[in-house]
């Protein structure tokens, strides 16, 4: 009798348990978010709005300042876009790869390798990315610097790929065996039986593995800042320097005054940031879901 | 009996997975339109000899196949590609297993892999072959919904009209009612019925009643060899070797 109680008892408690750790979860963001909003909205009281998203100049010391940060947001978004474009096509064919074709060892290998360049800290890439891919593209390209948008999506590129190839991969080996034989025991050949059947089995996954990939690209700062050349203009190649929301918020957090304008600025900017990847996770989540049913 | 041109003659079949015997020396005749059950306990080598009739015993790490099948005449190694034999000799499995996506997208999927693009063509396919599994009046009006909504004994039919959709000449069955209710099981039993008199059919079974039921002949199968075949009705009344006997009479196995 009394162990049975004791088991219920532990019951409760483990119930409990995890009950208060999810609810911690979501309390954090929340907590994050109004935090963001404290710091961030007063800056509103001065500046509008539609100045501060759709404005074509980031002057946060002139005199007065000048805080739109429309140039900022290009310069993510084309910085972004650039990566997406190289890492997505790349990371899901080596998924691919890894999963279906790759034979044992070449396999292990692979993904040793890719765990690897995981582990692989951003300011590091972000060195090799001004060092050597700076002035490559600066000679390739034949232009002034090679500190460009372009030097950032390849850089950003890199560190995308483990994300969106290990999380790629396991979605594809999670594909049921049988659905493979299935298509083989119909005549299917070993290509038709990948393209058409476990890739269309394992898209939420890589749907997934390339939203958090990209969420990857969005919130990346280190490595950006050292290699787009940190200019707050709006863009118009991919060739020009370029300066991202995070560059900003971690280059100037520091030279701004605590609650004055700028530090206000910087904590909006947080919060177009932090808006900006809640859609992401929603659009994912709504692929998701709809895939599912 | 009337005596009909082979499908499949099968000369000297062995099959060996590393060091491990499966199948010893195999000779045997299936005529077309045949339906030709086959019994045997676990490990008695029943499903490898389906699988090479197939040859998806080829996808199993370390076999070894030696001996001659023909189809039709023709040796299925070294006068046919894969591919088109495993269009010709369709498989059904134990457990259904639909593709995850649409009903009528999994009965047109061999097609499509074919190359097959009029519509006309993939929608008459689609109703003939779902006519012939017995589906078709469960869900014509659902065609587009996901296969996997449907129940088992519907997702196994499915998976029949996906095969009959390619226009096989056999239709291998490996055990195709393990997983099913007596009722779904009865209704594939009759389907099969019907079904031999357009295809050949090869039924590998646990379930030594059903082969009873819907055979034309039965082999049995114990440890890698064959140890009997017979017209079914023979088999079960007047067994010629002790084992067989002993096994369908539920001594052991």
């Amino acid at each position: 009798m009394a162990s049975k109680r004791l088991r219920k008892l532990k019951e409760w408690w483990i119930e409990k348990a995890i009950l208060l750790s999810g609810i911690f979860s979501v309390v954090f963001v929340a907590l994050i978010f109004l935090f963001l909003l404290r710091e961030g909205l007063s800056l509103f009281r001065g500046e509008s709005v539609f100045d501060f998203l759709l404005g074509k100049s980031w002057y946060p010391i002139s005199d007065p300042p000048r805080f739109g940060i429309l140039p900022l947001i290009l310069g993510s978004l084309l910085v972004t876009l650039g990566a997406a474009a190289i890492s997505v096509p790349i990371s899901l064919a080596a998924a691919l790869f890894i999963a279906e074709i790759a034979p044992g060892r070449l396999k292990e290998g692979l993904k040793a390798g890719i765990e690897l360049l995981a582990a692989i800290p951003s300011v590091v890439i972000g060195f090799i990315g001004m060092i050597t891919l700076g002035p490559w593209i600066k000679n390739l390209f034949n232009i002034p610097t090679g500190l460009t948008a372009l030097t950032g999506s390849v850089t950003l590129a890199f560190m995308a790929m483990p994300t969106i190839v290990s999380i790629a991969e396991d979605a594809i080996t999670a594909v049921p065996r049988q659905y493979r034989e299935a298509a083989i025991a119909m005549g299917a050949t070993k290509w038709q039986t990948t393209w058409r059947i476990v890739a269309r089995a394992a898209r939420p996954g890589m749907v997934a593995a390339v939203m958090l990939g990209i969420g990857r690209v969005i919130g990346e700062t280190m490595a950006v800042m050292m290699v787009t050349g940190n200019a707050a203009i709006i863009p118009h190649s991919i060739l020009q320097p370029v300066r991202t929301l995070t560059a900003t918020i971690a280059a100037e957090m520091g030279e701004s005054v605590q609650g004055g304008a700028h530090y206000a600025a910087l904590f909006a900017i947080g919060i177009v940031l932090f808006i900006i990847t809640f859609l992401i996770n929603g659009v994912a989540d709504l692929y998701l879901h709809r895939s599912r049913r | 009996m009337v005596t009909r041109a082979a499908k499949f003659s099968i000369q000297g079949l062995h099959v060996h997975y590393g060091s491990l015997c499966a199948l010893r020396d195999l000779n045997l005749e299936i005529a077309a339109h045949e339906l030709f059950t086959v019994i045997g306990p676990a490990n008695s080598g029943k499903s490898t000899f389906l699988n090479s009739l197939n040859r998806l015993i080829d996808l199993e790490a370390h076999s070894r196949v030696s001996g001659g099948i023909r189809l039709d005449g023709i040796d299925i190694r070294a006068g046919l590609e894969v591919e088109a034999l495993r269009r010709k000799v369709g498989i059904v499995f134990a457990l259904p297993l639909p593709l995850p996506i649409s009903i009528y997208e999994n009965v047109v999927y061999g097609l499509r892999m074919q190359g097959v693009r009029d519509a006309k063509a993939l929608d008459a396919a689609v109703e003939r072959s779902l006519r012939e599994s017995y589906l078709w009046e469960e869900v014509k009006d659902r065609l587009r919904t996901p296969a996997m909504n449907l129940s088992g004994g519907q997702q196994q039919r499915l998976c029949m009209a996906r095969i009959l959709a390619g226009q096989p000449d056999v239709l291998l069955f490996d055990e195709p009612t393990s997983g099913l209710d007596p009722i779904s099981t009865a209704r594939i039993e009759e389907t099969l019925l019907v079904l031999k008199e357009k295809y050949t059919i090869v039924l590998v079974t646990n379930n030594v009643a059903q082969a009873a039921r819907v055979g034309d002949r039965t082999a049995f199968f114990l440890m890698g060899e064959m140890v009997e075949v017979s017209a079914t009705s023979t088999m079960f009344t007047t067994p010629a070797d002790s084992r067989t006997s002993d096994y369908i009479t539920g001594k052991f196995g």
